[in-house]
């Protein structure tokens, strides 16, 4: 319980059908694992969905994690990330009176942009790693965005 | 073929070689229980309750080592079973229960016994299943019992809505069980099996550390062939009491919480822990950071999530206990039974500082002589169940047991009201022998509807009410943790229990006296009908010794010998 915990991404392959995405996170609530944040979708051309979930434990915790994960049936592969991309989105809503312009070009530095402008409301869209994310939300809070939405992370093994 | 859902069900059972089911009717069920009245190739028990069904099956499971069967209606019929399902996955018993659930179009629409029954089973089974389409039913069932069976085993439940059951769709069962994401592993890395056994050649005080998952494995004899073969002396969880004999020399004892002394001093002093199926469970290990403190670990299990999950494992071995201790058996030659002598004298010593006993000191029957009693009286010859409390460790410290399977008892879970349907589950399973229920008079209620099943049945499970009008074992601690605080523990008032036996055309015997719980068993066995023998017993007996919770295997609370 005292042993330090670490922030960790892992995927998992799963077959498509229905419920399983409940089987995941029962398993994280009874078993007292964190989830930080999921994604998941169905793999194209296959019958298989990937799931990315970001956790956090001890090492004893994640390993658990992994293999309590392997154990339900639908399961195919639990990949648990070293060294990897990990790619996060952000969608961020803001009034049209903030400056436009700064923004646009702070975004295009995140792999972003301005993606929607309305009669009040613009959004702004940026993709990068969930650290970097991060700091980005924190710099715009002075344009005082009126509703900010993160996808959560998707990663893949370098 | 073209057949109805209701009809696969059937014909899944018989090519599933199943001979026995136990369930409970009702309408989301209905149509199953139509076709259930036009065969005649499998029996079914008509249990009094849900709860007891699972129960009886897993009882009958654990007894034939065959998957056992359950079969429900929806709703109350389902929520009365979770708890057998729970127990079920705790202890790792392998049962498909199917339910009823109201039609399809219904579902989502608070429908009349409606509930979500996949979405409540899915943390206590191994796996569930929502049946949409009856041309699913076949695969859907040969999986179900695949799953159960293999691996680590555990409860499948298959939840199948009314219209499904009534609708015709094509049936065809030698199909392959093809399931990409389940394949579990069940040979033993052969490098690691090495390497394991090289350690234990080279450790001065190794020990066997003996889990339930020996006998789920049907390991036994293997285990028994390991243990002799290598001289190496064993302990055993209380899952995996009748793995050895107890008449076995190597055999220390039963370890953990109310484990033997000499059992947990080995296993406090061994330099190398070889784990067979065990998964290290807080009430066996005590204070996880003392346990086996300076012992490596070998750990072998079919659940690689069991290793190193408390307890890290220097050699960890995923596999089928049973090909892995085969293997051990091949190349056990570099091991000399002869070089762990010294340890064997130490263990021994132990055993002889602190034995495993009572004080017969009053008037009153003892309660763990009424174990020992029938262990003398029928020993081999008898399967024993129990419930849970007091009398589950007296039974599992006192009883001779003989054999794997001997001993059916709810570990886990620790499920009060298990050891009656359990013990008739048994007894459908093993009609040549005595099926006994050490029980308590708390836990003898939770399930003595059953009495009606066993009479009806012509089950003739002996129940021996270890009656210290007391939830004994919450008493204990009160009584040691809670300065004498007996809260809400005390049965003084119950009912007669011969009358309440008789009630049901069962028969019933109170007992004060040695000599009339001789005569009382005698007389049981004889009239080979439903029994339950109220025994008063000493009242506030502990069980000892014991490791206080959280309390390391090393520091006993031991019963004091008295001055003659
Ligand atoms: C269903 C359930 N409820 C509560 C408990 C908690 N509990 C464990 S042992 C026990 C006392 C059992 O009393 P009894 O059956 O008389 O057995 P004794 O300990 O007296 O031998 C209780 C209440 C339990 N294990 N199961
Ligand atoms: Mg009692």
């Amino acid at each position: 319980m005292t042993e330090n915990s670490e922030r960790r991404v892992v995927s998992v392959i799963v077959v498509n059908e229905a419920s399983v995405l409940s089987r995941i996170t029962d398993l994280f609530s009874g078993r007292g694992y964190n989830i930080t944040s999921l994604t998941v979708a169905p793999i194209p051309e296959s019958k298989y969905s990937r799931l990315t979930i970001v956790t956090s434990g001890s090492v004893r915790v994640i390993e658990q994690i992994t293999k309590q994960l392997h154990k339900l049936v639908p399961v195919l592969k639990v990949y648990e990330h070293a060294d990897l991309v990990e790619k996060e989105m952000a969608l961020m809503k803001f009034p049209i009176t903030e400056n436009i312009s700064d923004i646009a070009a702070m975004c295009l530095a995140y792999n972003g942009n301005i993606v929607n402008v309305g009669e009040n409301i613009f959004i702004a869209m940026i993709a990068d790693e969930p650290k970097r994310v991060d700091n980005f939300l924190k710099m715009i809070k002075r344009y005082n965005p009126k509703e900010i939405v993160r996808s959560g992370a998707v990663a893949l093994e370098r | 073929m073209q057949i109805s859902g209701a009809q696969m069900v059937i014909e899944a059972l018989i090519a599933e070689d199943v001979d026995t089911v136990f369930g409970y009717p009702g309408g989301a069920i209905m149509n199953v229980y139509d076709e259930i009245y036009k065969q005649d190739k499998f029996k079914h028990i008509l249990t009094r309750h849900e709860q007891a069904a699972v129960h009886a099956a897993e009882g009958y499971s654990k007894a034939s080592g065959k998957v056992g069967v359950a079969l429900i209606t929806s709703g109350p019929g389902f929520t009365n079973a979770v708890t057998g399902l729970a127990d079920a996955y705790m202890d790792s018993i392998p049962l498909v229960v199917i339910s009823g659930q109201v039609p399809m179009s219904l579902i989502g629409t608070d429908a009349f016994q409606e509930i979500d029954a996949v979405g409540i089973s899915r943390s206590c089974t191994k796996h569930n299943y929502l049946v949409t389409n009856a041309s699913d039913l076949p695969r859907v069932l040969k999986e179900a019992f695949h799953i159960a069976a293999s691996g680590r085993p555990g409860p499948v439940h298959v939840d199948i809505p009314k219209d499904v059951t009534a609708e015709i769709a094509e049936f065809d069962y030698s199909i392959e069980v093809d399931l990409e994401t389940y394949k579990p592993n069940v040979k033993g890395n052969p490098r690691q099996i090495k390497k394991a056994i090289a350690a234990i050649a080279k450790a001065k005080r190794p020990l066997f550390y003996i889990g339930g998952g020996v006998i789920n494995a049907n390991a036994g004899y293997e285990v028994r062939e390991l243990v002799k073969r290598t001289g190496i002396p064993a302990v055993e969880t209380f899952m995996a009491r009748g793995v050895l004999s107890h008449d076995d020399e190597l055999l220390v004892g039963m370890l953990g919480m109310h484990g033997s002394y000499a059992s947990n001093m080995a296993m406090s002093e061994t330099d190398l822990v070889i784990g067979l199926g065990a998964r290290f469970d807080d009430r066996v290990t005590g204070k996880l950071s003392e346990f086996a403190k300076n012992a490596g670990v070998i750990h072998v299990d079919i659940d690689p999530a069991s290793i190193s999950k408390l307890v890290n494992a220097d050699y960890p071995i995923v596999g089928d206990v049973k090909n892995v201790v085969k293997e051990m058996l091949e190349i056990s030659s570099s091991i000399n039974p002869a070089k762990y002598e010294s340890w064997r004298e130490t263990v021994t010593n132990f055993a002889e500082l602190h034995p495993l006993f009572y004080h017969e000191d009053t008037d009153r029957i003892k309660p763990q002589w009424v174990i020992e009693r029938v262990g003398e009286l029928l020993g081999d010859g008898a399967n024993i169940s129990t419930d849970v409390g007091q009398h589950q460790m007296w039974t599992a410290q006192f009883y001779p047991f003989s054999r794997p399977r001997q001993f059916i008892s709810s570990g886990g879970l620790g499920t009060m009201g298990f050891g009656f349907p359990a013990a008739m589950g048994v007894k459908a399973a093993s009609p040549d022998k005595i099926s006994i229920n050490f029980t308590g008079d708390g836990s003898i209620l939770m399930n003595c509807q059953e009495l009606m099943t066993a009479v009806e049945q012509k089950l003739p499970v002996i129940n021996i009410i270890l009656n210290n009008n007391y939830l004994g074992m919450v008493r204990q601690w009160q009584t040691l943790f809670y300065d004498k605080r007996h809260s809400e523990t005390d049965l003084s008032v119950q009912p007669d229990f011969v009358l309440l036996a008789e009630a049901f055309g069962g028969i019933g015997y109170r007992v004060t006296t040695k000599e009339e719980f001789d005569a009382a068993l005698k007389d049981a066995i004889e009239k080979n009908i439903v029994a339950f023998i109220d025994v008063v017993v000493e009242r506030l007996e502990n069980v000892m010794p014991m490791v206080p919770s959280g309390g390391s295997l090393f520091n006993m609370m031991l019963l004091e010998k008295k001055e003659k």
